[in-house]
This record gives C-alpha cells, structure tokens and sequence, in this order.
C-alpha cells in the first residue's frame, strides 16, 4: 500500500481570525471590570458579581438542554419551562419529606436534603421529558410552527396540571438550615446559597464539556447538532440520540428548576415560563447548539442583570434585551454558533 | 459477470412532488468499480441515496447480497457494511479528524494497521489529526470524508463525485485510493463525471439519464467507443476529461 506525494496545505487562520474567534471569552471579564468602574465600590461589586454568577450558573443550567434540543433536534420547545416548574414542584415536595435534614445544622446532612431533592427533580423531569419526546415532539419534527403550538400546549397542561396537585397559590420554599445568610468576605456580604449555584454550575459545565468532548455519546451529539443524516449514513440512530438528549434537557431544566426555586424562594406554576424569557436570550447569544456559548451568554446575563438593576433599576429588565440586541449586531448568528440559524 | 452484490429493481423514487428515479434497474457486481455516468439531473445523486436509505424508493426493490434492504433505516443498511461519502463530504467541521475518524469506526476504536494504511493513502491526515476538520482544504476534506467511509472494512462503498472541484495532485491521490480500496474485497459503487478517471478505475459502467438507465456494460467497451459515447450521452466523454 503505497504513499502519496501529496503536500499537505493547512490553511491556518490568521491572526485576525484568531481574535475574532476568541473575542467572547473576554465578554465575561470586560463586562465584570466595566461593573467595578460603574459601582466604584469593591465590596458591593463583589456581592453583586457572586449574585450574578449564580445567577448565570442557574441560567446556564436550564438553558443548557434547551440549546442542545435546539441545535441536534431543530426542536423549538417551549414547553423547557415546564420542566422547569416541575422540578421545583418535586424539589419543594422532597425537601419538604426531609424537613428533619433541612433543619439539621449539619452542612453535610442538609446537602444530602438539597443533592435528593435534585435526584429526585431530575429523575422525574427526565421520565416526562420521555413522554414529553414521544407524544407531543416526535409528530412534528421538522415544522416549526406546529413544534410552538404543540409545546406550548404542552406547556399550560403542565402548569394546569400543577395547580391540581400543587393548588394555584405561590408556595414558600425555606433554604436548608447551613445554607441560609451570608458569608462576609472582607467587607463583602456574599451569600451561602449563591456559592453552591456557583459551584454547582461550574460542575455541571465542566462535566457537560467533558462529555461532549471525551466520549463517543458527546461526539455523536456534536456531529449529530452538525450533520444529523451522515450520523446515521455512519450506523447510528440519531432518533434514540434525540431522545437521550431531550431527557437529558429536561433533566437539566428540573435541576435548574430546584435551583431556582431555593433561589428565588417562592415557586408558581409560572415559574418556568417567566425564567423561560432569559433562557432564550442565553440560547440565543450563546449561538444555536453551542454549550460554551450558552456558558458565556448565561454569565453575561446574570452579571448584567444584577449590575443593571443596582446601577440603573429600572434599565434593568431591558438591559439583557439589550444585550442580546447588540450581540447578534456584531455575530448575527451569536457567539459560537454551532448550528446555523435557519 | 460474478454476482451483483447490489440490485435495484425498478426503483422509484418521488421527492416532494417530483419523480426522480423512474424505475431504475441497475447491477453492481461484487469486486470492482461500478461507475454510474449521466448528465447533472440525471438522478445519479438520488440513486446513492436511495440505496443508503436517506430517501425512500416509492417502489421497487433494492437487495443487498440477497436481501431486500428497500424499506431498512439508514443505520440498518450501514451496519450492513455499505458506507457512503456524499458529494458534500458530509464532515463534521466542529469535530477533528481524529474525532471524525473515531466516530466512523463503529466497532471500535481503528485498527492501527488500517490507520497506517490511511495515512499512506492520505498523508494530511496525519498531519492534522488533531485540527478541526472544517480548517482543512476542500481536498484535505475529500480524503477525511473516503477515509471516514473506509475507516473499517466494508463491503460496499457509495462514493458521489469525489474529485468535484478538487485540484490534479488531490484528484491523483483519490485515483490511487480507490485503486488500492479495489484491490481488497471491497465493491465500489462511483458516481464520476471526470471519465479519464472512471475509465481507469471504473471495470463495469451504467449511464443514466431521465431518472432511468439507459445503458449498462463494460468500461473497457463504452471507453474505446466513441459513437456510444455520443448517443449515450449526446456529446463525447473526452469533454469531460
């Protein structure tokens, strides 16, 4: 079996391109540095910049999913805000069994509490994400239109079906005992809880990001987001990947529901659609498909939004808008499209 | 003529509301080069992909080695041994070549027998084994996309146009990679417009036009016949040359 003499041209990238490619890794730390001019104050930029972090870790957690059904499955679910809710709902309800470990002044007992209430969301979200794929997505793969309608349909069912078991009124929802008040830093209030979501978040992408990167399940979803027929023209069954990877969305989206929950303490069966409005622009900024872009866009979002809403209260609400506006004018397709948008 | 691996048997295949192939009967003998000519439109493209399984055929059967394969998923006909390199490439430009090659070999990770025997075919790859595939040139591309196609033995390969757009010293390294792939137990089923490398490579020839095939036989024959060319195809193949 005889060579070529074949001289191999790479055509590298200059270094414009290099700049242009890695521009968005600074986003996060101008916009955090443009945060301590503005406020002026260390310790009030602090507490602000860890609020916003976990802020954008929760965020992330729930959009997460959602960009990868956007991109593998050309899937556009609303209905991701549903899962959401749920997993609050059975958070609530776990945490609410273990009311003996919640109350107990062990940080160890009561991250058991927290880590089965997000088991237990997670499961659950993941099994009617199953359902949620067979019987109301998989009829209308490839229209858009219909996949709105079915999904938000799907969407108020759930939210009905909330107020049936749940009741119609908002519920408090009380942090484990160790996980309430703040830790002072220097001089700087930083609260307990919104470390673990930053911690948790950190986990969760670091683990996502070796998963598509290092095994043969995350390559089949990155060629699968990419070029879903050669995948099967290669051997494998792209609709069991979709529905892995929807479960794994919804999954996703009940972990972030109990998050948020514990976050923002009080949950409604409207919770997930309301939160659903900033997972959208995160999907969006990030760029269709893209875990690291939606990493990115989730902290540009959470930082924004707490450094807004300090700074200029009431810009606050349009200042993610904003955002993603002046985003898509300098990357129309966001930050690291991996799916072009259609 | 040994026995035709592959059948199709009146294939029809509508897309949307147009009728592409229009009961195509075609044999690839198990061995060798089956080269499939026509003019753009004739439905060569559509033929492959009717055979994958990427589009139904409406009617008619398609057999491979004796088994009726019309209504199989595209992965069941994969795994069947039958791979394919679509005239796009179809590579993963996110993944690299490494990861596209890794993902290819579905029984496990590549032999390193055949990985060596790769980079002889396809130096670059080597090269770049660690780049993203979409930094590759358009014929580094082409030879990930044949290599990714036989990362593993199989027992047929579709290949759709492979030297389109592609420069000489890449086109000469393509020729010489599906010489070697015929000499092992490999059949190749080639879509081609350049007729100076099918007619090297190709030991059986189908012509289509119209969605149908209006002649079959042996390269050597439709090579060293000029006025055949002229009827078949209405113009001489040396113009494609």
């Amino acid at each position: 079996m005889s060579g070529t003499a074949i001289r191999p041209k790479f055509e590298r990238p200059s270094l414009s391109e290099i700049a242009r490619e890695r521009a968005p890794l600074a986003l996060v730390p101008v916009l955090a540095l443009a945060g301590f001019v503005s406020i002026g104050s260390f310790p009030t930029w602090v507490t602000l910049t860890v609020a916003g972090l976990a802020m954008g870790m929760m965020i992330f957690i729930m959009a997460s999913g959602l960009t990868l059904v956007f991109g593998l499955m050309d899937v556009i679910n609303f209905g991701h805000g549903a899962f959401v809710t749920v997993g609050a709902f059975v958070g609530f309800t776990v945490l609410g069994l273990l009311a003996g470990w919640t109350s107990d002044p062990s940080v160890l007992i009561n991250l058991a509490a927290v880590f089965l209430a997000i088991l237990a969301a997670m499961g659950i979200t993941g099994l009617l994400g199953y359902a949620f794929e067979r019987v109301i997505v998989m009829p209308v793969y490839g229209s858009h239109l219909k996949q709105i309608l079915v999904t938000m349909g799907g969407l108020i069912v759930a939210q009905q079906l909330i107020h049936v078991i749940w009741g119609p009124d908002a519920i408090h929802i009380s942090r484990p005992e160790t996980l309430q008040g703040s830790y002072i830093v220097g001089t700087a209030l930083v609260e307990k809880y919104r470390l673990l979501a930053v911690v948790i978040g950190l986990v969760l992408f670091a683990a996502m990001t070796y998963i598509l990167n290092r095994t043969k399940i995350g390559l089949l979803v990155r060629a699968g987001v990419e070029n879903g027929e050669m995948v099967e023209a290669l051997g494998y069954r792209i609709g069991r990947l979709f529905l892995g990877v929807f479960m794994a969305g919804s999954a996703l989206a009940g972990l972030g529901g109990v998050m948020w929950g514990l976050y923002q303490q009080t949950i409604t069966a409207h919770m997930g659609s309301e939160i659903m409005v900033l997972v959208f622009i995160v999907v969006i900024i990030g760029g269709l498909g893209s875990v690291g872009g939606c990493f990115i866009g989730a902290m540009l979002v959470g930082l924004l939004s707490n450094y807004a809403a300090f700074l200029f209260p009431k810009l606050a609400l349009v200042s993610t808008i904003a955002l993603m506006m002046i985003v898509l004018m300098w990357r129309p397709q966001g930050l690291y499209p991996v799916v072009k948008a259609k | 003529m040994p026995e035709p691996l592959l059948t199709l048997d009146g294939v029809h295949t509508h897309i949307d509301q147009y009728h592409i192939l229009q009961g195509v009967t075609l044999e690839v003998p198990a061995g060798g080069v089956s080269v499939l000519l026509g003019r753009n439109g004739a439905g060569k493209t559509t033929t492959l992909r009717t055979i994958m399984g990427l589009w139904h055929a409406s009617s008619g059967t398609i057999r491979f080695d004796g088994r009726d394969i019309t209504a199989l998923a595209t992965p069941d006909i994969a795994r069947l041994g039958i791979a394919y390199v679509p005239e796009n490439m179809g590579i993963f430009s996110d993944l690299t070549v490494r990861e596209n090659l890794v993902l290819a070999a579905t029984s496990g990770p590549p032999a390193s027998d055949r990985l060596d025997w790769l980079f002889g075919l396809f130096p670059p790859l080597k090269t770049f084994w660690d780049s993203a595939a979409g930094t590759l040139s358009g014929g580094q591309k082409q030879m990930l996309s044949i290599a990714r196609a036989i990362i593993e033995p199989r027992r047929l390969v579709l290949v759709d146009e492979p030297t389109k757009g592609l420069a000489p010293a890449i086109i000469v390294s393509v020729r010489k990679a599906l010489q070697e792939l015929k000499e092992t137990d490999t059949t190749i089923l080639l879509v081609e417009q350049n007729f100076q490398l099918a007619s090297r490579v190709g030991d059986t020839v189908s012509v289509m036009d119209d969605g149908r095939i209006v002649h079959s036989g042996a390269m050597a024959e439709l090579a060293g016949d000029r006025d055949m060319q002229e009827r078949l195809m209405g113009l001489s193949l040396e113009a494609h040359q």
